[in-house]
């Protein structure tokens, strides 16, 4: 057992290390070249235009990857727990669907767009009525199935997408174009503001879903059994959806819908570490931290000087990821 | 007599369902006791009312002394551990599966299991004979093993009460017996309290110290396995002609089936 710590703790290191080398990789890749041995000249210089480049443009940016990216992957883990089901994520359960339109209505209506928090709260709010709505749906019989509740996931995603289209009709070109741009995903934030927002949410759930791996390791059982075992599982999957709809909202609304964050990187985590959510939370969070600041270099360069939608790269990766899980589930695949 | 679980006039179902009807009996201390019943009779409603999993309607369950009804879920946790016919298979080691048990003794915002944790779930798994086991996946064990890793969890919640829910339904005879000897054993030195549910007549009277039969949601009988295994009783409750005889070495009652096609030439 004290064996199992010590490679938890290297595991976690070795994300750490990953992390730092690829936000060195993310700070120097672009237009603007910036290597190791020219990044102390660059920092002493405050007036150079790669100073500028580098703690305006590529800096915040990668906060903000390593926010959304962890943000959206630890939610990703933790709709797995509650649910007992690897291929449920905010963008498969619709949440982040939910959460779009949440920012969607407040773009369009304009109200409150003065406060730096309310596209964040809207985001919130939108994902936390998906998930309830999904929730109620899917506990209305108990023991629905893995394909039953995509299903519902999926048919939320599409009402919301069809009411943001209604929204969008209704709406100024201008208003639309910013839609359109924000929901096809971006980190391109340029509010300092909501990147600090954003990024203190998400290291918050963080902190605040770790005080959750024992029940969430027990609701691997199931909820009846982690109920034997002195668990009040009501009262930790309200704030665990809670938490989690915070998440993705705050994500949603500062990056628009970036899909499959959630469900490639704790899969991945899994099949390394384990399914030990003590480990697992924590894991999630940096490599989704890991694969988001990576796929934002690669939207950055692969057409430069253009930029592709990081949604591309997540969409890619994870829609492949879930086609290969969900034809394995049908034989052996069992996560829990 | 030494009460140590008592049911009280306990009414219990499921909304606008079955209910179970006025139920009390008494238990005492280390005994061994099976729910018998035909399907439908209740002794699975019974079993959920008695863990919590399914909220009392009318009456009380008195553990010890105290209502569990009143408890906390981690109060219950300390006193009452459930084994059900199906053990969950995650995908994790028997030895994480069994340190399980001691979730409901963990401080909320502990993080690692202490030193006593691992010696009790190390001990359990020995009494259980799984030790040899701990490293394997849970997934690749036979349906006797987790069976047997079932209740190495639910003693490593070092409980007054066991419940088991026909933990030797799907094994053969040896695994069967094999688990039943094990329950027994325990039940004897630990002093522990199992209440089981059973299909198996025969099993049921050869090892149980104390039977309860269920029928349509009421409890017909109890008592000791001669008690309760007449064929007035079983052909009664399950509808179908049954011979009872005394196994010459144990002494216990045993149930023997007829067909239709011996009836009709008899």
């Amino acid at each position: 057992m004290q064996k199992k710590y010590i490679q938890w703790l290297l595991f976690i290191l070795a994300l750490l290390a990953v992390l730092l080398v690829v936000v060195f990789v993310s700070l120097a890749s672009g237009e603007v070249k910036i290597t190791f041995k020219n990044l102390s000249d660059v920092l002493a210089d405050k007036n150079s235009i790669d100073y500028t480049v580098l703690t305006k443009i590529r800096f915040p940016r990668i906060v903000l990857a390593i926010a959304v990216g962890g943000a959206l992957s630890l939610s990703g883990a933790i709709l797995q727990g509650i649910y007992r089901n690897p291929l449920v994520e905010p963008y498969t359960l619709g949440i982040s669907g939910g959460a779009a339109l949440g920012v969607a209505i407040v773009l369009v209506s304009g109200i409150g767009l003065q406060s730096y928090f309310t596209l964040p709260f809207s985001g919130f709010i939108g994902a936390l009525v998906t998930l309830f709505l999904v929730y109620t749906l899917s506990i209305r019989r108990a023991g629905l199935s893995m394909n039953s509740m995509l299903l519902i996931g999926v048919m939320v995603s599409f009402v919301a997408s069809s009411a943001m289209m209604f929204l969008m009709s209704l709406s100024t070109s201008e208003t639309v174009h910013n839609i359109v741009f924000w929901v096809m995903g971006s980190l391109d934030e340029p509010n300092s503001i909501l990147i600090k927002v954003a990024f203190w949410s998400s290291v918050g759930g963080l902190f605040t879903s770790i005080f959750f791996a024992r029940p969430l390791n027990a609701l691997r059982l199931g909820e009846i059994k982690a109920r034997h075992l002195g668990i009040d599982t009501g009262t930790t999957i309200k704030i665990l959806f809670v938490l989690s709809s915070l998440l993705t909202g705050i994500a949603v609304s500062v990056a628009g819908v970036i899909g499959f964050v959630g469900l490639v990187i704790p899969h991945l985590i899994r099949l390394i570490i384990g399914n030990d959510y003590r480990v697992l939370l924590l894991g999630s969070f940096l490599g989704g931290a890991v694969f988001l600041v990576l796929s934002d270099t690669l939207a950055r360069i692969v057409i430069a000087p253009n930029e592709l939608p990081i949604g591309v790269i997540t969409g890619l990766a994870g829609g492949l990821m879930f086609i290969i899980v969900l034809s394995r589930s049908g034989s052996k695949y069992k996560m829990k | 007599m030494n009460e140590f679980l008592k049911i009280k006039g306990f009414s219990c179902g499921y909304p606008g369902h079955f209910v179970l009807n006025e139920i009390s009996f008494e238990i005492e201390k280390g005994h061994f006791v099976g729910i018998i019943g035909p399907n439908g009779s209740g002794k699975t409603t019974l079993f959920r009312g008695i863990s919590g999993e399914l909220p009392t309607l009318n009456g009380s369950i008195i553990l010890n002394g105290q209502q569990t009804q009143k408890m906390s879920l981690r109060e219950k946790a300390h006193n009452i551990a459930v084994v059900t016919q199906h053990i969950e298979v995650g995908n994790m080691t028997v030895e994480e599966y069994v340190i399980m048990g001691r979730i409901p003794y963990q401080r909320q915002f502990q993080f690692f299991e202490t030193e006593e944790d691992m010696e009790i779930a190390g001990k359990y798994m020995n009494l259980t004979g799984i030790s040899h086991l701990r490293n394997k996946n849970m997934n690749s064990l036979s349906g006797g093993e987790q069976q047997l890793a079932g209740i190495a969890r639910a003693l490593t919640q070092e409980p007054e009460l066991l419940l088991l829910d026909e933990p030797t339904s799907h094994l053969d005879i040896t695994h069967q017996v094999q688990i039943l000897n094990l329950i027994q054993r325990l039940s004897e030195e630990l002093s522990l309290t199992v209440l089981m549910i059973i299909h198996d007549l025969n099993l049921a009277g050869e090892y149980c110290d104390t039977l309860l039969m269920m029928q349509k949601g009421t409890l017909r009988k109890t008592g000791t396995p001669h008690e309760v295994l007449n064929y007035l009783d079983i052909e009664a409750v399950y509808d179908t002609v049954v011979i009872t005889r005394t196994n010459p070495v144990s002494c216990k009652p045993v149930v023997f089936l007829v067909s239709e096609k011996t009836l009709k030439k008899e």
